[in-house]
């Protein structure tokens, strides 16, 4: 049988020294900051912390991980410098909300589609960030972006829209290799594998065709003995 | 999967606006066409559900000529005036006490309404599945009655106003049949088939004019006003007069002398009804009381969300208490019937927001029964861990939540919301959201975990969580506050909380060892070794306390899950291809996951095309707030508060 009051006593032992640590860890770095093993946001948002988890956004940032995952962007290859998306049409398919609207190119002369999107959009108001667009894709055409500081003040700055067309959805490969690493090193191994695999085909085919006895050796002999 | 010629969308072709698009309509096409992207299959002939022994015994007791084999799963009920009979013989005789889930299916080409009963044990087992039909009505006319349940399952009550809302099928012995999610004057039954939202653009997704359309249109330039909204015959918007709180008040007026209920019009004309009969409660020598109606909510930073409770009171203590649902009312299963399969998973993440995954757990095991395929071992186990972890975050949240209802404003809060964090950051690290996640995929999950993810994942398991829940004991359990505020309060006793249809654990603190991993396993949960605690308070303490040690049984599931996950191999996470434009085969399936706040269901009907034909949720917070008048009533005012936060609603699943 407990006294009365002594549990209310130990959840007032929890929260002073919930008090006490948020004083104590900021205090070990406050002379040398850069004695820190991590800047701040990262210390504070990490499992062994104890003290203050708060992140003074907008002047600490906290890193975000490679999936995550905001509006969609379109990516340009710097080396053929063109657009990789091929206006299949999936995204548009496996949208939910349905936010992505394309028209393909048309060849002028004979009117078939031509692997190029004519114009592409995408309405900000409406995509729920699902990501499916850039995991469906199956060119690696489309990625979602890390940005999401989207909102503006038309007057200041009367070129933003928040109905992205294709000149603000494209965004260099660099770009998209910097923010996602691990996803860039997984196309580059799929590209070397597909060249190692058209390679090893074509020597298979030159293989075949040199294992064919020459034509002339077929001929008949000249009729003249 | 055959697919046999595909009836043409006239609504489609009328609503699109771009003349570029416009298509003939298609002729009957032939069987070796290519499927076309989206829309429903075509009719075939269903076959007959094979009778389990409970159901052999229904049909011995009443007959053949009562009780038929149905398509695909359970019975009908061919003569739907005998219901209530049927119903307190399934009660009585068979156990079946609790129902579990009730719906209703539109099948306009059939001609008819079915609405769907799960009746369910609380012992265990399959649901027994009964359907009755009404025949469809012409028009906005409401259908035929079919008698209510409610009066032997308390558990049916907002089920059937939810089936009379959606569906204009009225149930003859409700005690209060009002319109539940929309409002009193709303002007038709929004998941009949024939039933179109306003900027409706086409039965099925994806919308041809995505692509190969291709020009963006903002919904409004699409829909010019007064174009594409239904109004109601001889609507007159000047003299338009609705009261949204009609027959709200009118069973709680008595004792209220003198109850006004003032109503204005968008012109600023006012109607004014007095309800109450002008007798006051008690009339004392020298003390007159009266009762007062007061409204908590939508507005409240306690109501969890945005929910209206109409509680009348006399003095503090409440003597009635009525609901007003339907604020965050999204239409969510008219959109389901519009998305193709897989666009439906996102969606099920924004049902109950704090679990996203859990919600798709669901969805995603109902679509795999019907479809027939397993996922592999290791997204097996990835799921397992996603689903423990949710759990262990969505009690953070409602303990701190509970907390707050007491009047601990927001540092028990915030300490476990620091750690749900910590949680959600993991989520964002392997899925790309904190709580969005859209992580299940038919088959399998979409990720898998890299080494610093699961580093990440083994610190939390293993040191920071099993410490804070420690902390969380040591801070909330023998408070004394706590103790005298929440012991006592909120009683309901074991058998009324089955037939209300209460899961979860607020059941599991009334001593019913009720949870869906047990009584309906799904996934791999005979893997663990973990237990299901149960309390017998049946108060606000023990719904608390029941959470805690949840929480610690869902670490058990973690941890043990981490170690054994180490066997399977890294990278499997998908059975089978990976598709976007799935095909259900034709049938119908209800399946059921244990989420934090209960017993999460999916009813989903396939007609074999790529857009589910009916997609009803079973919703735990929904179905629970049944049981909240009678656990409030004689309790004061601010005790409703706690009450309500010991249910753990969240709105989002409860309005969908």
């Amino acid at each position: 049988m407990s006294l009365l009051g002594t549990g209310i006593l130990k959840g007032l032992g929890v929260t002073l020294r919930h008090f006490i640590n948020t004083y104590a860890e900021d205090l070990k770095y406050l002379i040398n900051k850069s004695a820190a093993p991590q800047p701040r946001p990262l210390r504070r948002q990490s499992p062994k912390n104890k003290g203050l988890v708060t992140v003074e956004y907008p002047k600490e940032r906290l890193p975000l991980p490679e999936n995550f995952r905001y509006v969609p962007f379109l990516v340009l290859d710097t080396e053929k410098q063109e657009e990789k998306c091929t206006s299949c049409g999936i995204c548009a398919k496996v949208c939910p909300p349905q936010c992505i609207w394309i028209v393909r190119t048309e060849d002028p002369v004979t009117k078939r589609p031509i692997p190029q999107p004519k114009e592409f959009y995408i309405d900000t108001t409406i995509c729920m960030n699902c990501g499916y667009c850039a995991e469906f894709c199956p060119f690696d055409a489309i990625k979602m972006d890390h940005d999401y500081e989207l909102s503006y003040y038309p007057e200041e700055q009367p070129h933003m829209r928040l109905v992205h067309d294709k000149a603000k959805l494209l965004k260099p490969d660099t770009y998209h290799a910097s923010i996602h690493p691990l996803d860039w090193q997984r196309e580059l191994a799929d590209r070397a594998a597909e060249e190692a695999k058209k390679k090893a085909a074509a020597e298979a085919k030159a293989k075949a065709e040199a294992a064919k006895p020459a034509p002339s050796a077929q001929q008949p002999p000249a009729s003249a003995a | 999967m055959v697919m046999a010629e595909e009836t043409p969308r006239p609504e489609t072709q009328a609503a699109s606006a771009q003349p570029s698009a416009a298509k003939p309509a298609p002729a009957a096409k032939p069987a070796a066409a290519a499927p076309k992207a989206g829309g429903h299959g075509a009719a075939k002939a269903a076959p007959l559900a094979t009778l389990t022994p409970d159901m052999q015994q229904l049909q011995q007791h009443f007959g053949e000529s009562v009780i038929a084999p149905a398509p695909y799963v359970g019975v009908l009920l061919q003569d739907k005036s005998r219901l209530p009979e049927v119903a307190t013989y399934l009660r009585d005789e068979l156990k079946y006490d609790s129902v579990t889930n009730l719906t209703a299916v539109d099948y306009i080409k059939d001609g008819y309404f079915e609405v769907v009963y799960h009746f369910q044990r609380s012992t265990g087992g399959e649901p027994l599945t009964l359907k009755v039909r009404v025949p469809r009505p012409q028009g906005n006319d409401l259908s035929e009655p079919v008698p209510s349940i409610t009066p032997i399952y308390a558990g049916a009550d907002f089920q059937e106003r939810e089936v009379y809302d959606m569906y204009g099928i009225p149930f003859s012995g409700h005690p209060d049949l009002r319109r539940i999610l929309l409002w009193e004057g709303f002007y038709g039954w929004p998941l009949r088939k024939d039933w179109h939202e306003a900027y409706y653009e086409g039965d099925t997704k994806p919308f041809d004019s995505r692509w190969p359309g291709g020009h963006h249109q903002l919904a409004e330039e699409r829909v010019p006003w007064a174009d594409n909204v239904n109004y109601p015959p001889g609507f007159d918007p000047l003299n338009f007069h609705a009261d949204p709180d009609a027959g709200l008040y009118d069973s709680m007026a008595e004792g209220v002398p003198g109850l006004k209920v003032v109503t204005k019009n968008g012109y600023g004309e006012t109607t004014t009804t007095v309800l109450g009969n002008g007798q006051a409660l008690a009339e004392e020598e020298e003390l007159r009381t009266d009762q007062i109606i007061v409204n908590m909510g939508p507005q409240h930073p306690s109501t969890h969300g945005v929910l209206r409770m109409v509680v009348k009171l006399d003095g503090e203590t409440v003597t009635d208490l009525k609901l007003v649902l339907g604020y965050l009312h999204r239409n969510h299963e008219k959109i389901g019937e519009r998305n193709t399969w897989l666009h439906n998973i996102p969606y099920t993440d924004r049902l109950d927001y704090i679990v996203g995954m859990a919600n798709e757990w669901g969805y995603v095991l109902t679509v795999e029964k019907m479809m027939g395929i397993k996922p592999t071992e290791r997204a097996e186990y990835l799921r397992v861990l996603m689903a423990e972890l949710t759990r262990i975050q969505s009690h953070f949240w409602a303990i701190g939540f509970l907390l707050n209802d007491l009047g601990a404003f927001y540092t028990p809060a915030l300490y476990f919301i620091t750690e749900r964090d910590l949680i959600l950051d993991f989520f964002e690290s392997v899925t790309g959201s904190r709580l969005m996640c859209n992580y299940f995929r038919f088959g399998g999950v979409s990720r898998d975990l890299t080494e610093a993810q699961l580093a990440q994942v083994k610190e939390l398991a293993f040191e920071r969580i099993p410490r804070k829940i420690d902390e969380l004991e040591e801070l909330l359990t023998d408070n004394e506050i706590v103790k005298a505020r929440t012991i006592g309060v909120g009683y309901l006793p074991a058998d009324r909380s089955i037939n209300y249809s209460l899961t979860g654990p607020c059941l599991r603190a009334a001593g019913v060892p009720y949870d869906i991993r047990r009584v309906d396993p799904y996934g791999i949960y005979d893997r663990f070794d973990f237990e299901i605690p149960v309390l017998y308070g049946a108060d606000v303490y023990d719904r608390y306390r029941i959470r805690v040690l949840e929480m610690r049984e869902s670490l058990k599931i973690v941890q043990q899950c981490l170690q054994q996950m180490e066997q399977t191999k890294w990278g499997d996470i998908q059975a089978g291809k990976k598709a976007y434009n799935h095909r259900v085969p034709a049938g119908q399936a209800y399946a059921r996951v244990e989420t934090p706040k209960g017993e999460l269901g999916f009813y989903l009907v396939s007609d074999g095309g790529q857009n589910p034909y009916r997609y009803h949720i079973r919703s735990s917070s929904f179905i629970n707030l049944t049981s909240l008048k009678e656990m409030v009533v004689g309790h004061k005012v601010a005790d409703a508060v706690v009450i309500l936060g010991s249910l753990d609603i969240v709105l989002g699943e409860v309005d969908r």
